[in-house]
């Protein structure tokens, strides 16, 4: 016989009413209504920019009760750093679908093998009808010559890797990000098991 | 650095579930993509048992107008482990639950039961160093859905965990053993593995029932576990 281990808890989905639990005020509730889960960085903080999107489904629909978390270093490459959380969670707009962070661009970080992963953030996406929750990456576009030697986007077959890098325009002096997370289809978004 | 050990994507629900009509159009095609952590996975957010007060782990009593929230009362209390059946201490649990007539207060919510004034149904709490956790609220209704027709969930209630790592993120929901609405649900019948399905479901526990107060129900978490690293390279950095 094999070593026995404990099985993990299995996952269920998040369902439609994930907002309770997690940003109550956006579920209506009026507890923890000072909280900004979604604003990693302050206004006024050098360097924030925005990073935004859309979750669509198969058919092309938005998202409209999904949650998103991000997970992330700070400028400098560090994780858990000491004054920068690394964590936000953002709600998809019920109409729109629409999400945002406001954050900082994080540095460059060590892959396990110590070579240098190109400065990116880890989005999870939770919303009903998925059943655990599905872990991808967004890069940054200017950074070309890092993602030609990130371990990772090496992994990913070249004719996807498009679908992790954002698209980068200014508005109204703040950098905005944006990546749309395809759940299927052909501009299908990588999806990574960890 | 510590790493996890591999997720059994067997043991979990698919993504694409036909059962469950939502998971259709949401779910990838193509298969995840499976690599190695770095400290991205390996790392996840500290939170502390400073910002969680007692009031939040009583749903009983956190959103009161006034009065109590009306239903069984009841305590879940239980203790999370790793694969290695080590205790996660400080993992942050996240609750939330409809009432006793199976209404959420959401404002997308429309079921026709009643919202009760005094039930939020906003939970968390926190494990301390021996991974325990306990909160108390009321016991959930079931409450019908639109999948093949009128469907019923069995009463549930949903928790979101976070353990020392992001590779341990998990939301999840857990049962009440006896619920015959339990192998109806489409939702639970996501999970192919009835040993699996059996992990989400609460048990009654008499002993630790609060005489002429509270019923109690145990319900234990497994998160993934760390993984012993031999012989390998130690990445410089970490
Ligand atoms: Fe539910």
């Amino acid at each position: 016989m094999p070593v026995k281990y404990l099985k993990e808890t299995p996952s269920q989905t998040a369902g439609p009413y994930v907002h309770i639990g997690t940003c109550p005020s956006a579920a209506g509730l009026n507890v923890r209504t000072q909280e900004k889960p979604n604003v990693l960085a302050a206004a006024g903080t050098a360097e924030r920019i925005r990073i935004e999107g859309v979750v669509l489904d198969g058919s092309g629909t938005p998202v409209h009760d999904g949650m998103l978390e991000i997970w992330q270093a700070d400028t400098k490459g560090k994780y858990n750093a000491k004054g920068f959380t690394g964590w936000g969670r953002a709600v998809a707009d019920f109409k729109t679908g629409e999400w945002a962070f406001e954050t900082v661009k994080p540095g460059a970080t060590p892959y396990r093998d110590g070579r240098q992963q190109a400065p990116h953030v880890t989005l999870l996406v939770f919303a009903r009808g998925i059943n655990i929750h599905l872990h991808t990456r967004m890069y940054f576009p200017e950074d070309e010559a890092a993602h030609a030697t990130d371990p990772v986007l090496a992994a990913v077959p070249p004719d996807q890797r498009h679908t992790l890098i954002a698209r980068r325009e200014k508005r109204g002096g703040e950098t905005v990000y944006r990546l749309d997370i395809h759940l299927q289809g052909d501009k299908e978004t990588v999806f990574f098991d960890f | 650095m510590t790493e996890y050990m591999r997720r059994d994507r067997r043991w979990h629900p698919p993504g694409y579930a036909p059962g469950y009509k939502s998971t259709i159009l949401r779910s990838p095609r193509r298969a995840l993509l499976s690599l190695e952590q770095s400290v991205g996975e390996t790392s996840g957010p500290v939170f502390g048992h400073s910002t969680i007060t007692d009031s939040d782990r009583d749903l009983i009593a956190n959103y009161s107008t006034g009065g109590e929230a009306i239903g069984e009362r009841i305590i879940v209390h239980g203790q999370v482990l790793d694969e290695n059946a080590r205790p996660v201490p400080n993992a942050l649990l996240e609750i939330w639950q409809a009432n006793a007539g199976g209404r959420y207060r959401h404002v997308k919510d429309g079921y026709v039961a009643a919202l009760d004034p005094n039930f939020g149904g906003c939970g968390r709490c926190m494990t301390d160093e021996n991974g325990y956790y306990s909160f108390r609220t009321i016991k959930p209704g079931p409450y019908p859905w639109r999948n093949d027709g009128s469907d019923w969930r069995p009463a549930h209630i949903h928790l979101s965990i976070f353990g020392a790592a992001f590779t341990q993120r998990l939301i999840t929901q857990f049962y009440f053993e006896g619920d015959p609405l339990i192998p109806l649900c489409p939702i639970v019948n996501t999970i192919a593995d009835p040993a699996a399905i059996d992990m989400l479901v609460a048990r009654l526990d008499m002993g630790n029932t609060v005489p002429f107060d509270c019923l109690t129900w145990r319900w234990d978490i497994v998160l993934r576990g760390r993984r012993s690293t031999f012989f390998e390279n130690r990445p410089e950095g970490n």
